[in-house]
């Protein structure tokens, strides 16, 4: 298991360094020069002295290979450049929005996983019931609210009618205020894991094995327990990990319409300004973050499942 | 005459559509097996033989259900017993093994966990004791290796070990009966004839009574005292089983043993050609109007 989860683990290396080429190869074959575009705002020419200006303090104007090595000498020592804009530290700018991002991400993701698995399972267990009806059409439902809707809902409800919670901010860091937003992201999560634990689970009940289990006597909460669980736990898992993934890219509009500083907005906002040294760390970042992720997921799998170790 | 352990009457079985209109699966399927006794069945594929093992095991599933006659098991009516009391009986003192030993067994769960869970569940042990015994089992299936075997999960093992693991399963609490569907099936023939010696001899060890099903009449010949022949739902003949292979009576056994290959024998139908079953059946539809029952008391010498 020890040699298994450092291999994971330092696969992640070349990946990213791969993904670090293929973002300076992109932002490097864009037509037009950086400087040009940040100063233009389409209706005169940007102004040559200024363009001149930033090149020469960014070093835009050296030849390509020479920033390459910059670029990947600055990155080997985590330093990711200057924003064009704020002239901080990209990584500063992107260390502040990590955590707060990361808290809504993880909020949102335990909001709707201690919801929607025991929904999945009970559905699973009672095919047709009522709490089965219900759950599903919640889970359609949840999956077809556009969310910014249901974050203004949520707003409206909860923060100007009820006053109960703040209606947006990071505030201090409360807990109080990840409430709102967290909940309104969790909810495509929640009712795609709803689903997906309640066809996990019915596909493990059909399973042979667990047939098996019944012919030896077990009564069902048995059953569920000792062999039913842990096999729709798979399913469980790759989906959490998928979703886990997207949170980041999904969080944008929660993070816009909550006024919450997460790395999401982060992005969207760089993009707009061509802050581009900003956006290259900005993504390098959340891929990082599907590569976690990811290699969480393999080695959850592996705790799981005795037959991934094997190869 | 002892009393039968397992005495099936009249038994019904078929699909609910909706809710009274059923499609008849099983049309009054009577039989006994004595303690200690081997039963086989065997039939066509779809003449209800799986589904009988199931009503007997109570692990009929939605929309199978049965819609008549009794099960009696040791004079209780299975059919009657309430769900706890016919989990205590089932795996227990009624113990089955399936077909395929792929996917019968849990790919997450060691395999030692998975026996010992039967004397957690049935002997009150505690999960320590419990794998001790399991490995016990393992050794009495003739596993090579039982305890670090015991520590294997399923996709280590080949079909026929986990075939044997199956069995030290079902035996491991001594049951007065085992079902067996079709266990070597699946299996290639030098393991079959392996696996099936270890039924046969474990269970005249510790007397216990098997319902073996097979499509081979050979496994059957070799393992059971007495056969049931099935075709559509019902009981077409009964013997013993020399007296079945020697004088099959109905039309559909006489097919069956005639598609049987058999090493220098003449067939009744044709020279040493094996014959097809439809040559000789000549309406398929009528075939469950006649039964061949021999008589039990008959076959035992007439004594009471
Ligand atoms: N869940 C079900 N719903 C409807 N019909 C079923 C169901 N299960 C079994 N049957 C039908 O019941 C009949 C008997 O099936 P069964 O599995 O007992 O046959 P079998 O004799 O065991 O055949 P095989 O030799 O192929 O195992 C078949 O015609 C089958 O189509
Ligand atoms: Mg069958």
């Amino acid at each position: 298991m020890l040699r298994f989860t450092l291999r994971r683990v330092l696969q992640i290396i070349p990946t990213v360094v791969v993904v670090a080429l293929l973002i300076f190869v992109i932002f490097s074959v864009v037509p037009g020069t950086f400087a040009a575009s940040l100063f233009a705002d389409g209706r005169r020419a940007a102004d040559p002295q200024m363009i001149a200006r930033l090149n020469e303090e960014f070093g835009l104007n050296k030849p390509l290979m020479e920033r390459f090595v910059t670029y990947v000498t600055d990155l080997a020592q985590f330093d990711l450049g200057t924003s064009f804009r704020t002239r901080q530290p990209v990584i500063d700018l992107i260390n502040d929005r990590m955590w707060a991002s990361l808290q809504l991400a993880i909020a949102a993701m335990v909001f709707a996983l201690v919801i929607s698995v025991p929904l999945g399972f009970v559905a699973a267990l009672r095919p047709g019931s009522v709490l089965d009806t219900v759950t599903m059409i919640g889970a359609v439902s949840g999956l077809s609210m556009p969310q910014f809707w249901l974050g203004l809902l949520m707003m409206y409800l909860f923060a100007l009618q009820l006053n109960w919670l703040p209606s947006f901010g990071y505030g201090d860091g409360s807990f109080r205020n990840l409430i709102l937003p967290a909940v309104t992201l969790g909810v495509t999560p929640l009712a795609l894991l709803a689903r997906t634990t309640r066809a996990g689970v019915l596909d493990v009940l059909n399973a042979d094995f667990i047939r098996t289990a019944h012919s030896k006597g077990m009564s069902e909460a048995k059953v569920v327990r000792w062999h039913v669980a842990r096999n729709a736990l798979v399913l469980i898992v790759t989906t959490v990990g998928l979703q886990f993934g997207s949170l980041i890219g999904q969080a944008v509009v929660i993070e816009k319409l909550f006024a919450w500083p997460g790395i999401g907005s982060l992005l969207v906002d760089s993009v707009a300004s061509r802050d581009i040294p900003v956006v290259q760390g900005t993504i390098l970042v959340i891929v990082l973050w599907f590569l976690v992720i990811n290699t969480a997921v393999d080695l959850i799998y592996a705790a799981i499942d005795p037959r991934i170790k094997q190869e | 005459m002892t009393a039968p352990l397992l005495d099936i009457s009249e038994l019904h079985l078929g699909v609910a559509v909706g809710r009274s209109v059923n499609r008849p699966l099983l049309k009054g399927v009577s039989f006994q097996i004595m303690p200690g006794e081997a039963y086989g069945l065997v039939g066509e594929s779809g003449s209800g033989k799986s589904v009988t093992t199931l009503a007997v095991m109570g692990l009929l599933k939605k929309p199978l259900a049965v819609s008549g006659g009794e099960i009696l098991f040791k004079g209780q009516n299975l059919l009657e017993l309430p769900k706890r009391e016919m989990r205590r009986l089932r795996g227990n003192r009624i113990a089955m093994i399936f077909q395929e030993p792929m996917t019968a067994l849990n790919p997450l769960s060691t395999i030692g966990r998975q026996i010992a869970e039967m004397f957690v569940l049935h002997q009150g042990k505690s999960w320590d004791e419990a794998q001790k015994l399991a490995v016990e089992a393992l050794a009495s299936v003739r596993v090579p290796n039982p305890d670090r075997r015991a520590r294997n999960y399923p996709h280590q093992m080949s079909g026929g070990l986990r075939q044997r693991v199956m069995i030290a399963m079902a035996l491991a609490c001594n049951p007065d009966l085992l079902i067996a569907d079709e266990p070597t099936t699946a299996l290639d023939v030098t393991v079959q004839a392996e696996v099936l010696r270890l039924i046969k001899e474990l269970c005249a060890e510790r007397g216990t009574a098997v319902l073996f099903i097979s499509h081979d009449l050979g496994v059957i010949a070799s393992i059971c005292q007495r056969v049931g022949v099935m075709y559509a739902g019902c009981l077409v003949e009964e013997n013993e089983t020399s007296a079945l292979f020697a004088t099959p009576r109905h039309e559909y056994t006489r097919g069956l043993l005639g598609a049987l290959p058999r090493f220098g024998s003449r067939s009744l139908h044709g020279r040493k050609r094996l014959v097809d079953i439809d040559s000789i059946i000549a309406d398929r539809s009528k075939l469950t109007e006649t039964r061949f029952i021999a008589s039990r008391s008959a076959e035992e010498g007439g004594q009471p």
